[in-house]
């Protein structure tokens, strides 16, 4: 909110203004509120390894990030570039292979548990393999962004974007008259419409179902919310099943035909008959019509291969040789502690950075060095020791803060941001995302599994206020 | 419609339905035990509603005598009798929350209040003193679902199937109750009259039809009066009768492919009740009529299971 010389930047004067006028306890007051909302209408996550069953509110925090029309430019167009160069590398990853004969990617990324062998070959509608994307953003000044992290699986949050939109127009409506706020509420129109569009070719008003892993998944609340905002059917495994090369869901009048498939269930949870045998969740043999072209799924299998934390070093690369542009938004630099100059480096300052499993998601099995422990320090580096191959580590960046309200008051956190990038036809994105607070002091983890927060991102039409 | 999701409302319709039906019949049951009768003792008195959950043999297991504690127990709390109100209302909550956004919020948010009350009532515990409000809670919380359904849901395929469930459980409720009631009660030569109209009112009031009866008849309480009111009479809405009123036009709008075995079967049940009369009935024997109709619902609720709630590959 404030400028490195402590001025409130141009752009939170008039929210600014308008704190001044509200006392804290009106703000708890809105925060109180909104909780009671949000829990009746069921806005709830699961955490794993809590009491079975074990329904939690993700904390919801009033204050809006604001973000000018400039810095929303400059973003949108780096995280577009960055998801079409990522479509490309996987389309050839998965034929050619033109990308590891140039020497820029190695070919060990064939052994990568996420390169997925059936895929080899296999045409997917339009070249696209992640339709959806959530591309994890830091700010740490005036219009230098980081990308933390590419999700191209299954991405989840962008129900929150949608929600606290909804809550802060309810909660603050004056608000709304000092911001030219772009809207996002057209996302799942958009999503809709990109996932029509991958049908295979021929299909005349494609069918468009959501496959979810069940109520008892963490994320059920958002698909049950997207497949009633897209008014398609929300199915689970059970619901379909594969004949003639053809997915079909049974309903009330009999089979019918599936297009578009857009999954939240894991790769190795979708086909019994071709990977995990003991997924109850999974349709079986949904990959052997999906290979065949019997049916378009979204995201594709093994697009995980490119949002692997190790693959992640190589993607301003990839830009670079798909599209033979410059890569707009950076990568955090990263060690890879299979390198031994890496791993001594890293081992020697260990207190300053942050050091990550390959695979691992969700703030589990990460090690943040500046608040650790000298334990914990201790702890990981035997870890690291055991399997290096497993960790890459990165320096901890002057992340940006956002005012957030707290018991205390309003105080600054730290922030990032996951904007939502639709492939189909084009590829796009809403101006908006999902803005995760780390609501302890001082933290930079903002998953809420790990106690992390949301906000609403407030994209301007304007590089001022109104 | 997905079928998976037309299962979940149908079944979740007929669970409430059930726990509904069950505290009508534990009320009464209870409110006649306090009536003084020489006539039948407490095990007589309170074996009919086991007999109507159709579960003698496993209460008798595990329970051993038809005492008034054991059979509220067993009927209202056992978590381990699948007929049991509160194993009603847990099955009830655990279909609405499969299939949350196929019904309107308000709906949802009645189940799943209803559901967090009683496990609220669970923890303070259920003493026998309380019966009788626990059942008026339990009908108060139906009738609320009803409302709330009636009043709010979209006119859909889904709509249907949640009116589906309730009528077919609701048929099969108020025949296994009139069955059990006549057994108990028609064996009898020559009980006192004051006695008999006691039992006969108690029957009519577990179907919230004892005021009914007064203004149809406006007679004193004769069995075969009941049985018709409750058999034949197309305006009395737990009347078997009504129930396939309801039930026949909605399986004609679900039934989309000629020769459809469920329309076919709800067509003959109810002409038997539309065109029966109750002295043919009473000459052939209540109990088999009403055993050859509940055999008759049943086979019409798997057919409705087959046909459109486990769709066939």
């Amino acid at each position: 909110m404030r400028a490195g010389d402590g001025q409130v930047r141009l752009l939170y004067q008039p929210f600014s203004e308008w704190l001044k006028g509200v006392d804290h306890a009106q703000l708890m007051q809105k925060s109180r509120e909104a909780e009671m909302l949000f829990r009746r209408v069921g806005i709830t996550f699961n955490v794993y390894g809590e009491e079975a069953g074990a329904e939690r509110l993700i904390p919801f925090d009033v204050i809006p990030r604001i973000l000018a029309a400039n810095e929303w430019r400059q973003l949108s167009a780096g995280v577009i570039q960055r998801v079409a160069a990522l479509n490309a590398f996987l389309n050839d990853l998965y034929h050619d292979q033109e990308i590891i004969k140039a020497g820029i990617v190695p070919a060990s990324i064939l052994e990568n548990e996420m390169y997925r062998p059936e895929m080899q070959g296999v045409d997917v509608p339009g070249g696209i393999y992640a339709h959806i994307a959530g591309i994890d953003i830091v700010r740490t000044a005036e219009n230098q962004f980081y990308v933390l992290e590419d999700n191209l699986r299954t991405p989840s949050g962008v129900s929150y974007m949608l929600e606290n939109r909804k809550m802060m127009m309810r909660l603050f409506p004056e608000l709304f008259r000092r911001y030219a706020v772009a809207p996002v509420e057209h996302y799942p129109q958009v999503l809709l419409n990109n996932l029509r569009a991958v049908a295979q070719p021929g299909v005349h008003d494609p069918v468009v179902v959501l496959l979810t892993p069940g109520a008892y998944n963490s994320a059920y609340f958002e698909h049950a919310f997207l497949a009633q905002q897209m008014g398609i059917e929300l199915v689970e495994g059970q619901d379909l099943f594969c004949r003639d090369n053809a997915v079909f869901m049974r309903t009330t009048e009999g089979p019918k035909r599936v297009d578009v498939i857009y999954r939240r269930i894991d790769d190795d949870f979708l086909d019994p008959l071709a990977f995990r045998e003991d997924s109850m969740l999974g349709v079986p043999g949904l990959v052997s019509v999906y290979r065949n072209g019997g049916v378009t799924l979204a995201n594709a299998i093994g697009a995980g291969v490119a949002d692997d934390k190790s693959t992640y070093t190589y993607v301003p690369e990839m830009v670079r040789f798909y599209l033979g542009e410059e890569p707009i938004l950076s990568n955090v630099p990263t060690y890879k502690l299979e390198n031994p100059d890496d791993l001594k480096y890293v081992l020697e300052h260990l207190a300053e950075l942050v050091v990550k499993e390959v695979q691992g998601s969700g703030g589990y099995g990460m090690l943040v060095g500046p608040t650790a422990s000298k334990q914990q320090i201790e702890d990981f580096r035997a870890r690291i020791l055991a399997e290096p191959d497993n960790y890459i580590a990165q320096p901890t960046l002057a992340l940006s803060t956002c005012p957030t309200l707290v018991e205390q008051g309003v105080a600054p956190r730290h922030v990032d941001l996951r904007p939502f990038v639709l492939s189909g036809k084009t590829v796009t994105l809403v101006p908006g995302g999902l803005c995760r607070v780390a609501m302890r002091e001082g933290s930079l983890v903002v998953n809420s599994s790990q106690g992390g927060g949301t906000k609403d991102t407030w994209v301007l039409n304007g590089d001022k206020p109104c | 419609m997905l079928s998976r999701t037309a299962d979940h409302l149908y079944w979740m319709a007929r669970y409430i339905e059930r726990a509904e039906n069950m505290a009508r019949v534990l009320d009464v049951t209870d409110r006649m035990s306090l009536v003084a009768n020489s006539a039948y003792d407490e095990a007589a008195r309170w074996k009919p509603p086991v007999l109507i959950a159709d579960d003698v043999a496993v209460f008798e297991r595990d329970y051993g005598s038809y005492t008034a504690e054991n059979v509220m127990h067993y009927m209202a709390l056992d978590e381990r009798n699948p007929s049991s109100i509160v194993s009603a209302l847990n099955s009830a909550r655990e279909n609405a929350r499969a299939v949350r956004v196929a019904m309107s919020s308000e709906m949802w948010e009645t189940v799943n209040a209803l559901w967090l009350e009683l496990r609220q009532r669970i923890r303070l515990g259920l003493r026998e003193a309380d019966i009788g409000e626990f059942c008026d809670w339990v009908k108060s919380r139906s009738h609320l679902f009803r409302g709330v359904t009636f009043g709010t849901m979209l006119r859909d395929d889904g709509y249907k199937f949640v009116r589906l469930g309730s009528f077919v459980e609701r048929a099969d409720n108020t025949a296994r109750l009139l069955d059990a009631k006549f057994q108990l009660l028609l064996p009898n030569e020559d009980p006192a009259a004051e006695v008999d109209y006691y039992e006969w009112s108690s029957l009519l009031r577990s179907v919230s039809a004892f005021e009914a009866y007064q203004k149809v008849y406006r007679d004193t309480i004769e069995p075969t009066k009941v049985a018709e009111l409750l058999v034949l009479r197309d305006d009395m809405p737990r009347s078997l009768h009504a129930c396939y009123d309801e039930l026949e036009p909605i399986l004609e709008q679900l039934c989309r492919q000629p020769g459809c075995e469920c329309l076919r079967l709800a067509g003959e049940n109810h002409a038997r009740l539309h065109f029966g009369r109750i002295t043919h009935i009473f000459n052939s024997g209540l109990h088999e009529f009403l055993q050859d109709f509940i055999a008759r619902n049943n086979a019409l609720g798997i057919e409705i299971q087959r046909a459109f709630l486990n769709s066939p590959d």
